[in-house]
């Protein structure tokens, strides 16, 4: 697969979803250790809304897919987390614009987008401890290796996220409710680093079934 | 679990339909989810929101009426309301004369206020936002999310209201409600913990014999749990931090705000109110105005919350301004 379309979209948010779904103890208990114990519970409530309006959302247009999604995700997640993943699918509509198909270049500029997104809504930097932690070098890795295809690009981005995440975790957080812990929060891994992940290596898998 | 429910999942909406059936005649509840004022829009004059997670009664929706907020967002339990609910709100108290957000200083209050507020600029509504972190107990610094919102919400909303009530362009009661933030300091403690009506069991395990000193409205941690103290013992710990870190000295006006966290009986807070009285006489610092009572709760927590607010002429004459809603009336 060249490029990145609507097919390829759909196919990467069921992903994301099921995994989700299956994960939401995990990411819970994650979160219970280290804030407020409701970041499975809101993520799984989220992205099964998305999932239930598919085949409403799931248009040709890129830009409207993913503001679609954003939207939902705004209105039914909650926290900090709907704000952060919603501004993340509605900075990638602003960039695939009305594009039915993105090259590895116009995803890479939509990723970067929508991770520029998350920095300036939750004000967090490398090393804070967040889901920037994972999504910053999984952007990183992606434009590194897009000159190799979509496939390529997309795996080098799950593998960094997944090494991003695993870097923090013996680090104090500094954003959040985990902020609130100061060194009780040392060791945990971050349950927004642990679920960005699961984006990514979901998009990595969608793309790679095509 | 012990309590007054039907349905975990249906406290907030049984709530609120209660509440609207109860005050009709001072606010509507609109969907989704939020308690709008009779009377609003109210043209030419500044619409003031809140909102925050249910569970903190009578905060917010009882402070809609006249001379204080305009509408309010319930969330979930102890969960941030979404921004289609302040963008539902924003509208509804929309006057032509601009919206302020009064904001509790959470993470994830924040970024849904500030989502609701741009969609609400997109729509050609002004809004500005506030953010209220007034709770000396969490150290605020580059390396936390920041003082919570606690007490001093409540001083602000009051305040803030009757400014917006009185014809106050939105310049004016916004550089207002920074005003109260800016000399507004709280701290609050537990004795016992609270359960959210979804979870089902208790936030936090507490012995018979001890307290948490500094936790916040959702149970979270404080500064330290230690064995339990007189009424006396407890309000000098919450209290000297508060004093020491505006810091509130002599000569000082201020409004002491003796606050339950749900399950502690006024008699108590009594008690502590008067331990507050003396040691703010030994200090120099007058009370001038003082509110006592349960007005911002975590669930059925026992506990309470000591609150200071340094006063100006401004502020005391507008806290003295009349004021109609279900929690709060005086003056008319």
């Amino acid at each position: 697969m060249s490029t990145f379309d609507a097919a390829a979209m759909r196919r990467f948010v069921e992903t994301f979803a099921d995994r989700l779904h299956e994960r939401r103890e995990e990411l819970t208990q994650l979160d219970s250790a280290i804030g407020d114990a409701d970041h499975g519970i809101n993520m799984d409530r989220g992205f099964s809304a998305v999932r239930g309006k598919l085949d409403e959302l799931a248009v040709d247009d890129l830009g409207a897919f993913a503001k679609g999604i954003g939207m939902t995700l705004i209105s039914t997640v909650g926290g900090a987390s709907g704000p952060l993943y919603g501004t993340f699918f509605l900075r990638l509509a602003t960039a695939f614009g009305d594009s039915t198909a993105a090259s590895p270049d116009e995803l890479g500029q939509a990723l970067r987008a929508g991770l520029d997104g998350v920095r300036m809504r939750g004000k967090a930097e490398l090393d804070d401890k967040t889901m920037v932690d994972a999504m910053a070098p999984a952007v990183d890795a992606y434009d590194g290796a897009s000159g190799g295809g979509l496939g390529a690009a997309l795996g080098a981005a799950a593998t960094a996220a997944a090494i991003g995440r695993e870097r923090v975790t013996p680090l104090v957080a500094r954003k959040g409710r985990a902020s609130y812990l100061g060194e009780r929060a040392a060791g945990h891994p971050d349950p927004g680093a642990t679920s960005t992940t699961i984006l990514f290596e979901s998009l990595r898998d969608a793309v790679a079934a095509s | 679990m012990k309590k007054l429910i039907n349905d975990a999942d249906a406290v907030v909406d049984e709530a609120l339909a209660g509440m609207a059936s109860a005050h009709a005649d001072l606010i509507r509840v609109i969907e989704p989810n939020v308690v709008v004022r009779a009377d609003a829009p109210r043209q030419g004059k500044v619409g003031l929101i809140s909102g925050g997670g249910s569970g903190h009664e009578p905060m917010h929706g009882g402070f809609v009426g006249l001379g204080m907020l305009d509408a309010a967002c319930a969330g979930a339990v102890f969960t941030s309301p979404v921004p289609d609910q302040m963008l539902a709100a924003t509208k509804a108290v929309d006057g032509g004369a601009g919206v302020l957000h009064i904001v509790k200083n959470y993470t994830g209050d924040i970024m849904n206020f500030e989502l609701a507020a741009e969609l609400a600029q997109a729509e050609g509504i002004e809004v500005t936002s506030v953010v209220i972190a007034d709770d000396v107990a969490v150290q605020d610094s580059l390396y936390t999310a920041g003082r919570r919102g606690v007490g001093g919400t409540v001083l602000a909303e009051k305040i803030v209201g009757a400014a917006a009530e009185e014809g106050q362009d939105l310049a004016a009661v916004t550089a207002l409600c920074q005003r109260v933030q800016d000399n507004v300091r709280s701290m609050g403690m537990a004795l016992t913990s609270c359960t959210v009506p979804a979870a089902g069991k208790p936030t936090f395990e507490i012995g018979d014999d001890e307290m948490e000193i500094g936790v916040g409205i959702h149970g979270e941690p404080g500064r330290e749990r230690r064995t339990l103290g007189s009424a006396d013992e407890i309000t000098e710990a919450l209290l000297m931090p508060i004093l020491d870190d505006l810091p509130f000295g002599s000569g000082d006006r201020v409004l002491a705000f003796v606050n339950g966290m749900g399950g502690t009986p006024l008699i108590e807070l009594y008690v502590v109110y008067n331990k507050v009285a003396q040691m703010c006489a030994d200090r120099g610092v007058t009370i001038e105005r003082n509110l006592v009572g349960s007005y911002i709760t975590s669930l059925e927590m026992a506990g309470c919350s000591i609150t200071l607010l340094k006063l100006d002429d401004e502020m005391t004459r507008l806290w003295d301004a009349p004021v109609l809603t279900a929690a709060l009336r005086r003056g008319v």
